[in-house]
């Protein structure tokens, strides 16, 4: 039996039965890891000794007959801007190279509480800009469908680590579709859950009023296993919301029957549909809804079209804010060469920060500017409003909305580097999502040319469960 | 004569909460550098701000005791600029949307009493604290970064340093009194910038504004105003224009040097903080802040002279503190006459306070202790001198009054017949006085006293002293 084949609630079932120990599921993994890294580049930092002690662990608890947690034994991987004590967190820059925090983020405290065994930390692009993760300081990481091609970004370590079997499970973030999208092209399920859902405590920041923890697995399953084990209300995250929803539950549905599906006309006009091939297996898929029972409908989102427009404005200022901690004088990268205050601040953001994450810091500055402010940021705070009530209206009557989770395929390493404008225009069904704080899920609708091809399920704010379902509902009928 | 001098300030004043205003650090001046901090108030990466409610609640406190509006809704803004003592590149406030806007302080000059008006209040984060070596390097200090701040902006009402001095005094008193700071200058828990210029009002000419840091005390404050008032004049009056800088006041040299000029408005590319999702101020929550408050100077001072029949002078002076005001009413109970009481601790009480330089918090005698003295001299037990000398005494040896008097054998001789007797024995042997009295020269009495309070080591009841020697000498 290969044990990095199975799903992460399978090994549990297992390791609950006494089949396996947390030991063998963990060597299966670094077996695995030793064997693809070469080739995936999935993991900037791993910690075996670290991952042995909390199998070690599991095990003694099992033989003891205490209780486990809802990850007992589960390797999990955590994208390198997730922190974690004493474990190098380097937001795959330069700047944090050498960075080892002093405490570890409310999601890491959790997988521990939980029993997850954590392997180490993902590559990504740096501080997670980037939908390829090709911007990382540590290399690209390779699409385990396809080594000539990019895992999508910016959570391509975790993605590519769950579709290469390095791993069962993985935490991602999503600030305007690094989840969902590395999903879709390494064909796993990746989701993406309400704002205020997850804590972001201890999450370095790209776009804080837009960001949110995700999670991988290779089914809906799993993501919801890794999902429940990580949400909740957390007192040191005053975003982390106290309402009701947490009961994430994937009881009491067995099909599509009744569903109420939409689907925004808005995206039958764009002019960058993408693949038709891509824009075929969609439409094939919301047959296979209304065959199984779901009722589809379309809806108008006006606002959508000016969603690109506002994601960029509002992510970037948000941006240039979060980054200028990362200044030389307290941690992270210092430069050698200062005589004045300014060249220290000046040089050591320069020689550590990439091409994208510059270029972004920039552009927020700009937007954030005086003069610049109102017909900028401002703007893009009113027509976020705009979009958050054009969901709200949609949601009324429907229960999810179905799109494309990217317009395109995973495209080949180095294609795209030069062409950043081109790279935005490829988050217009992502965006949208995380403007209006909702949840989403991406979930694999089959290949095209032989690559993976993801399905977006968007849901209304604490919907989660929702969304949850009807991808488990996609997944028994195409099974 | 038409040229006005205008001046506005800008207050900031560090909240005595007991924790940072978005961790759980202690707040508290003086502990060992950079023990009093966590990952959020070190701006580490991830961390990150939850508002303390108290710290609202205190601005609050603010917004109420000067009649401010005050907010719908708390919406915290990321003010964004690079410096050492700066964590996270940016600090915690408000921009567009202060916590308290308007409201008002009245001031009482000479000419009579004046509205000194508000722009705003609005709450932020302090930030840590450099500290420069000989060897010129600079050492951080984070123990200070994120203690609360309220900072209060007024507008150019005042027209004089003696305006403003009155304003800061009346300011710093009322924050003291709501309890919401210490109010200290000297440990930065009370920071003032001063802006200030000139304008002629015929001719339609003005300087430009002028801000001055770097002010330690009130002092000073007003020591910079009167420099820069003068500069500004000379400025106008020579057609000279200025730019808009910022200056900083030099205590030793005693003049004020630029900092910078300010060609351009600052820009700090204000944003939302979106880690701290919008608070509502509900119309109860401010209710129960304002029963909370205690009464204020001016309701307390009106009160005083309404209740304890005190003139508006005496009424003013024993309520500039909540202390003293406390200690007066306090001390009242037993002494049971304001008029009394009142010169007592305005006179001596408050002088020697004043000579030791020495806040009314630091007063070393109990109100027990006042009220008995008082009350040995109102029950002539004690003539007023000596109860001057035993005030002394109790501010020296914290001992009380009944003590003094008895280890000193101060006690009042009020027996007629021992002072009749050494009144005649007094008489006896100053005949010449009694021949200056019935020729006419007043002044002998006074001699024959001063004998007679000689003779008794200044224990005799003065008022029969008097009463005896009319009488005695009239027999002679």
């Amino acid at each position: 039996m290969d044990i990095t084949s199975l799903k992460g609630w399978e090994m549990k079932e297992r390791l609950l039965g006494k089949e396996i120990s947390s030991r063998e599921i963990l060597s299966a993994h670094l077996d695995m890891i030793d064997r693809k890294e070469k080739d995936l580049n999935a993991f900037i930092t791993l910690d075996r000794e670290g991952a042995i002690e909390a199998a070690r662990k599991v095990d003694a608890k099992l033989q003891r007959g205490e209780d486990l947690g809802a990850l007992a034994g589960i390797p999990v991987a955590l994208k390198d801007n997730i922190l974690t004590k004493n474990l190098r967190t380097t937001c795959g820059s330069r700047m944090l190279e050498n960075f080892n925090p002093p405490y570890d983020a409310t999601v890491v405290r959790k997988i521990r509480e939980a029993d997850g065994v954590i392997l180490g930390k993902t590559n990504m692009d740096e501080f997670a800009m980037g939908g390829s993760t090709e911007t990382s300081y540590f290399g690209n990481t390779r699409n385990p469908r396809d080594l000539s091609r990019v895992p999508g970004g910016s959570s391509g370590g975790s993605a590519a680590a769950v579709a290469g079997h390095e791993t069962p499970l993985a935490l991602g973030s999503d600030t305007g579709g690094s989840v969902r999208q590395p999903a879709s092209f390494c064909g796993i399920v990746g989701m993406k859950p309400t704002y205020g859902l997850v804590s972001r405590y201890g999450v370095v920041p790209m776009s804080n009023s837009l960001d949110q923890i995700g999670v991988f697995g290779r089914d809906v399953k799993d993501a919801h296993m890794m999902l429940t084990s990580v949400s909740g209300y957390d007192p040191l995250d005053a975003t982390s919301s106290k309402k009701a929803g947490r009961d994430i539950s994937l009881a009491g549905v067995d099909s599509l029957k009744g569903l109420r599906v939409a689907l925004p006309e808005e995206y039958r006009n764009l002019r960058i549909t993408g693949d038709e091939k891509i824009q075929e297996r969609f439409r094939e898929t919301v047959k296979v809804f209304e065959d199984a029972g779901a009722i589809i409908d379309y809806v108008s989102l006006p606002s959508l079209e000016y969603s690109l427009e506002t994601y960029y404005i509002i992510m970037s200022s948000e941006v240039s804010t979060n980054l200028s901690r990362f200044d030389g004088v307290r941690f992270g990268y210092r430069t050698e060469n200062y005589e004045t205050l300014d060249e220290l601040y000046t040089n050591s953001r320069t020689e550590a920060f990439g091409e994208e994450t510059k270029r972004r810091i920039m552009l927020g500055t700009y937007s954030l500017s005086a003069g610049y402010q109102t017909e900028n940021y401002k703007k893009a705070l009113r027509v976020r409003t705009l979009i958050k009530q054009d969901y709200e209206r949609a949601f009324r009557d429907h229960d999810v909305i179905l799109s494309l989770t990217a317009p395109m395929l995973p495209f080949e390493l180095d294609s795209m580097v030069n062409s950043p404008v081109d790279m935005y225009k490829a988050d217009l069904y992502t965006v949208p999502v995380n403007l209006a704080g909702l949840c989403a899920i991406s979930v694999p609708m089959g290949d095209v040319e032989g690559l993976p091809v993801g399905l977006q399920i968007t849901g209304p704010r604490f919907g989660d469960s929702t969304i949850l379902k009807a991808g488990l509902g996609y997944e028994r009928v195409v099974r | 004569m038409a040229i006005k001098t205008l001046i506005g300030l800008e207050i900031h004043v560090e909240l005595s909460t007991d924790k940072k205003m978005f961790c759980n650090c202690r707040n508290q001046y003086g502990a060992d550098v950079n023990t009093l901090v966590c990952p959020v108030c070190l701006g580490l990466p991830g961390a990150l701000p939850v508002i303390d409610r108290q710290a609202v609640e205190y601005a609050l406190r603010a917004g109420l005791a000067f009649d401010c509006r005050i907010a719908d809704v708390i919406r915290m803004d990321r003010k964004n600029y690079f410096y050492p003592d700066l964590t996270k590149g940016y600090q915690i406030s408000q921009s567009d949307h202060p916590l308290c806007s308007g409201g008002y302080l009245e001031i009482e000059p000479e000419a009579g009493p004046k509205r000194i008006t508000l722009d705003r209040i609005h709450i932020e984060e302090d930030t840590g604290k450099q500290l420069h070596t000989e060897d010129g390097t600079s050492l951080l200090d984070f123990n200070r970064s994120g203690v609360p701040l309220v900072e209060i902006v007024t507008n150019p009402d005042m027209n004089s340093s003696e305006e403003a001095k009155l304003f800061l005094e009346k300011l710093r008193n009322t924050l003291k009194y709501i309890g919401i700071s210490d109010v200290r200058m000297e440990e930065g828990s009370l920071r003032c910038d001063v802006n200030i210029n000139v304008v002629d009002e015929e001719k339609g000419t003005k300087t430009s504004v002028t801000e001055v840091k770097n002010l330690n005390s009130f002092r000073s404050a007003v020591k910079a105003m009167d420099y820069e008032e003068a500069r500004h004049m000379k400025l106008l009056n020579d057609g000279e224009s200025n730019v808009k800088e910022t200056r900083r006041w030099d205590e030793v040299a005693g003049e004020t040097i630029i900092m910078r000029r300010k060609y351009t408005a600052d820009d700090y590319r204000f944003a939302n903080e979106a880690d701290i999702t919008p608070i509502p101020v509900d119309g109860e929550w401010i209710e129960d802040i304002r029963r909370s408050l205690p009464e204020l100077p001016h309701a307390k001072k009106m009160r005083f002279m309404e209740e304890h029949g005190l003139s508006e002078y005496d009424a003013g002076v024993l309520t500039q503190s909540q202390e003293l005001a406390h200690f007066f009413e306090e001390t009242l109970a037993h002494v049971k006459d304001a008029k009394l009481l009142g010169n007592w601790m305005m006179g001596d009480v408050l002088r020697r306070l004043k000579d030791e330089d020495k806040d009314f918090d630091e007063m070393p005698i109990s109100s027990k202790d006042l009220a008995e003295l008082i009350n040995l001299v109102k029950e002539d037990k004690i003539n007023n001198n000596t109860g001057k000398k035993v005030l002394r005494e109790m501010f020296e040896t914290g001992k009380a009054p009944e003590d003094i008097v008895k280890e000193k054998g101060l006690i009042q001789i009020s027996d007629e017949g021992e002072l009749e007797k050494i009144v005649m024995e007094t008489l006896d042997v100053n005949p010449q006085s009694i021949e200056d009295f019935k020729n006419g020269k007043d002044r002998a009495i006074g001699f024959l006293v001063g004998q007679i309070m000689k003779a008794t080591k200044g224990k005799a009841n003065p008022q029969l002293v008097n009463k005896l020697l009319m009488e005695k000498i009239k027999e002679r």
